[in-house]
């Protein structure tokens, strides 16, 4: 059991399925991706928080249009990935798990849009709030990781 | 050079920046077999610092370490583009929404974020408990009970055609709703707005 936990972690949406492992310059590959990543959700203004106002009035296309062209390129990826069997970096089969659906889905997800609106942004825009000048939001980010740990916490208590 | 940096610190259409978005998908699968999602980072963060023999942060968070580089990195991204390319100009949302928000007392746009909420001094108020404390805990609490936030579920989960990914996402769109419709208006009052 206590294997199996260091092999998986429960729930995680991002894990590491990669069979060779990595250390220090090879990771850094994935911090030059973030850098991009958060430049561009800067410029975009997806990390506005009134650009989330906009989007939860329904006033303007913009964030739709960026969540959407961003699933439909998704999508698209995936698709020619698994349709030519396209092979990673270093050679291995691309391997997505599967989501299975639980009620945290249902009662998280609504938790964290509540969240949402009020902060002006998710995870992701977090630290690239952080990083273009509004240190404030580092106590946003802490609060996000009290969020996290008291989740954790309670884990097999809440309905799941 | 000067006109190619003016070119890019104009804030970018939502045709260009949602498909470079969406790359990240492809990327990170092919560089190193990585599943899209941002908020795992979070839990990492809880599993190195804080893991008090919690089972949910017994696990190897070194094996997921790429998931912290590339948060730092989206830090990063944001102090390149606050640096060198922000855009000079206000902030441009609906007329409709600015008329709303001018509602709850929030008039400056000439940041990503309103400095009338965003600043220091708001930190031990009344508006600094909802916007930073309570708004950060709903998103961390939220999204690790959901199993993911707009990246893991609603980019990766829905791009690989995951239909529990789709109910998060209708959910965090809900919650959304509920906040900035029912509830936005009573929190901001009651802070001081």
């Amino acid at each position: 059991m206590k294997e199996d936990l260091l092999e998986k972690p429960i729930e995680c949406e991002a894990p590491n399925l990669q069979k060779k492992r990595e250390t220090g310059i090879g990771l850094l590959k994935y911090m030059v991706v973030g850098v991009f990543f958060g430049i561009i959700m800067v410029k975009s203004e997806v990390i506005s928080w009134f650009r989330i106002q906009e989007m939860f009035r329904l006033q303007s296309f913009h964030m739709y249009g960026v969540i959407g062209s961003a699933v439909f390129v998704g999508m698209i990826s995936i698709f020619l990935i698994k349709k030519f069997n396209i092979k990673t970096l270093s050679g291995e089969k691309v391997v997505i798990q599967d989501k299975e659906f639980r009620k945290g889905q249902i009662i998280g997800g609504f938790i964290f849009g509540l969240g949402w609106a009020i902060t002006g942004a998710c995870p992701g825009p977090l630290f690239a709030q952080i990083g273009t000048g509004f240190t404030i939001v580092v106590v946003t980010l802490i609060s996000a990781l009290v969020g996290t740990w008291v989740y954790g916490k309670l884990a097999d208590k809440l309905p799941n | 050079m000067e006109k190619l940096i003016d070119w890019i610190s104009q804030p970018w259409p939502w045709y260009v920046a949602g498909p470079l978005l969406g790359l990240t998908v492809p990327v990170l699968l092919l560089i190193g077999n990585k599943s899209f999602g941002i908020s795992s980072s979070l839990r990492h963060i809880c599993a190195a610092c804080v893991p008090a023999k919690i089972p949910f942060f017994s696990y190897d968070w070194k094996k997921e370490a790429w998931n912290l580089y590339f948060v730092f990195g989206v830090l990063v991204g944001g102090m390149i583009v606050g640096l060198f390319f922000s855009n000079p100009e206000a902030v441009v949302v609906a007329e409709s929404t600015q008329k709303d928000l001018e509602a709850l007392g929030i008039t400056q746009y000439s940041n990503l974020l309103p400095s009338e909420i965003f600043n220091w001094q708001n930190v031990f108020t009344l508006k600094g408990l909802v916007f930073f404390v309570f708004g950060g805990f709903m998103v961390g609490f939220g999204t690790r009970y959901a199993g993911g936030c707009t990246s893991g579920h609603a980019i990766m989960g829905i791009s690989n055609l995951q239909w529990p990914s789709v109910v998060a996402t209708i959910f965090f769109m809900l919650g959304g709703f509920a906040m900035t419709h029912l509830f936005l208006p009573t929190l901001m009052k009651i802070a001081g707005f």
